[in-house]
């Protein structure tokens, strides 16, 4: 029979990972988490999370790079902000999230058959080449990466969208395509 | 004032009743819109996922626009652009690092992001300037008997509350009571919809719009009334599956502006109202012509 650890070492930790975090934009005050766990009680998707947002905080404070960058947590996060106005500490918990899955990506160490990071970089792929993100087409890229069958279960919404009106497979493009596609690039350039 | 006005995708898009509505409605309160031209998606919360910097670039384009054409107020409707310009400008303003990079792609196109513009939400700008009795003054069509779930969803008040209160917001409870519409208690008003998660986990996801659903029944309302185009489209859209996995909440969800347009007399058709998959009832107070026209069609 296998065995695994469950509790872990000081051997897992990636020094260094915290310091780095808290050095970006909006995440400074991690440092200053005294680990209530306001954020856990407030947010509305914890009761779905493989770790709390407080277990997030802490486990990203001591160097658990690996855990917090798999987990699906940062990925359930909605941007709702309760966490943020919520935490005592005046913690940016949504701007940490926000990071943690910029590395996530980064590094593609995602959880695999999450809809989520797939949803996010065909939207970042639609505005860098068009300027603009018409939904339909949005969901329907999400669902022939991730889950064509899902997408089987969308056609009721999708008749109710032709039916009222809102269904779209036109793309938009705006004329200054070219422009904001050299202001993407000025970006990787300054990195 | 003339106010930029930023659409945003879903406003031209699925949530395209809220232009619908918007633009009337406003028109008629003598504020003025103009477009902001060849604006681009502000990068919604799916950019400052992927890449905070670029994320910050795409939606400070929009506001370099906007000082470019010599405007000084810029309209955003939909909570997700709401926030993301305003965040922008928030990041911009407090990191070296940040304005440095927005610099940098700005000056490879000629353009130049010198000011923050104020971005504000037709909330914010019917509340402040247009003011709850001007609004009165031109409400024809009394939405008397119309019991309303005020839901404003995340983004309009959090984390920046400017115009309203961030617990317990009440700017969208006053315009609409100035419409002759009565608020039900509604504790939930700033609880998250479930936001993209409705079709990328929609177990999680879709849980949350199914509270605020029956809460809102609960609570006794005819129909819930938003200021953002992904909570419609959340609270509207759902009803067969959340029926089938829960128990059925179905209730009409419509937007803010709707329900102004519908109390200066304007007609539900010219409000996009038959864009909501679930319709809502016409009201006793609706103008004579959609009355018999409703009548004949229940005939």
């Amino acid at each position: 029979m296998e065995m695994t650890r469950t509790i872990k070492y000081e051997a897992d930790r990636v020094k260094g990972f915290g310091e780095e975090v808290m050095s970006v934009p909006g995440c400074e005050k991690l440092k200053d988490c005294i680990q209530c766990g306001t954020c856990s009680g407030v947010c509305p998707l914890s009761i779905y999370m493989d770790f709390t947002p407080r277990q997030v905080i802490e486990m990203t404070r001591f160097d658990f790079k690996n855990e917090v960058l798999g987990s699906k947590t940062i990925w359930l996060c909605a941007s709702c902000y309760a966490c943020s106005v919520e935490c005592p500490q005046q913690i940016g918990i949504t701007d940490i999230m926000y990071e943690l899955k910029q590395r996530a990506i980064k590094e593609k160490v995602y959880p695999r058959g999450l809809p989520t990071p797939v949803l996010a970089q065909e939207f970042t792929k639609m505005v860098h080449d068009y300027g603009r993100v018409n939904e339909i087409l949005l969901a329907t890229k999400m669902y022939m990466k991730t889950n064509p069958l899902a997408a089987m279960g969308m056609s009721t919404l999708g008749l109710g969208m032709i039916k009222t009106g809102r269904f779209s497979m036109i793309q938009e493009k705006i004329q200054g395509r070219a422009d904001l596609a050299r202001m993407l690039e000025t970006v990787d350039e300054g990195k | 004032m003339k106010y930029s006005y930023y659409p945003g995708c879903s406003l031209k898009g699925q949530g395209r009743a809220y232009e619908e509505s918007l633009l009337p409605v406003m028109r008629h309160l003598g504020i003025e819109l103009e477009e902001l031209p060849d604006w681009n998606c502000c990068g919604a919360t799916a950019y400052m996922a992927v890449d905070e910097g670029k994320a910050c670039v795409a939606a400070s384009r929009n506001l370099a626009i906007a000082e470019k054409a010599g405007l000084q107020q810029v309209l955003a409707p939909c909570s997700a652009c709401y926030l993301v310009l305003n965040k922008t400008q928030h990041l911009i303003h407090d990191y070296p690092q940040i304005k440095s990079a927005v610099d940098r792609a700005m000056t490879s196109v000629n353009l130049k992001y010198s000011t923050d513009i104020p971005v504000r939400h037709p909330l914010d700008v019917l509340i402040s300037d247009v003011g709850v009795d001007a609004i009165k003054q031109k409400v024809t069509h009394p939405l008397k008997g119309l019991k309303v779930a005020p839901y404003y969803g995340c983004q309009i008040v959090r984390p920046y509350a400017t115009f309203d209160d961030q617990f317990n917001p009440t700017s969208m409870d006053r315009i609409l009571e100035a419409l002759g519409a009565t608020m039900v208690q509604f504790p939930l008003k700033t609880k998250c919809c479930g936001g993209s998660l409705t079709g990328t986990l929609p177990e999680a996801g879709l849980r949350l719009s199914y509270i605020i659903l029956k809460e809102a029944i609960k609570r006794g309302a005819d129909v819930i009334a938003t200021v953002c185009p992904l909570c419609l489209f959340n609270l509207d859209s759902f009803h067969g599956k959340i029926a089938a996995k829960w128990e059925s909440a179905r209730i009409p969800t419509v937007y803010f502006t709707q329900l102004m347009g519908l109390a200066f007399g304007m007609t539900a058709k010219q409000m996009g109202l038959q864009r909501g998959l679930v319709p809502m009832k016409p009201l006793a107070s609706a103008p004579a012509c959609c009355a018999a026209r409703t009548a004949a069609a229940a005939t």
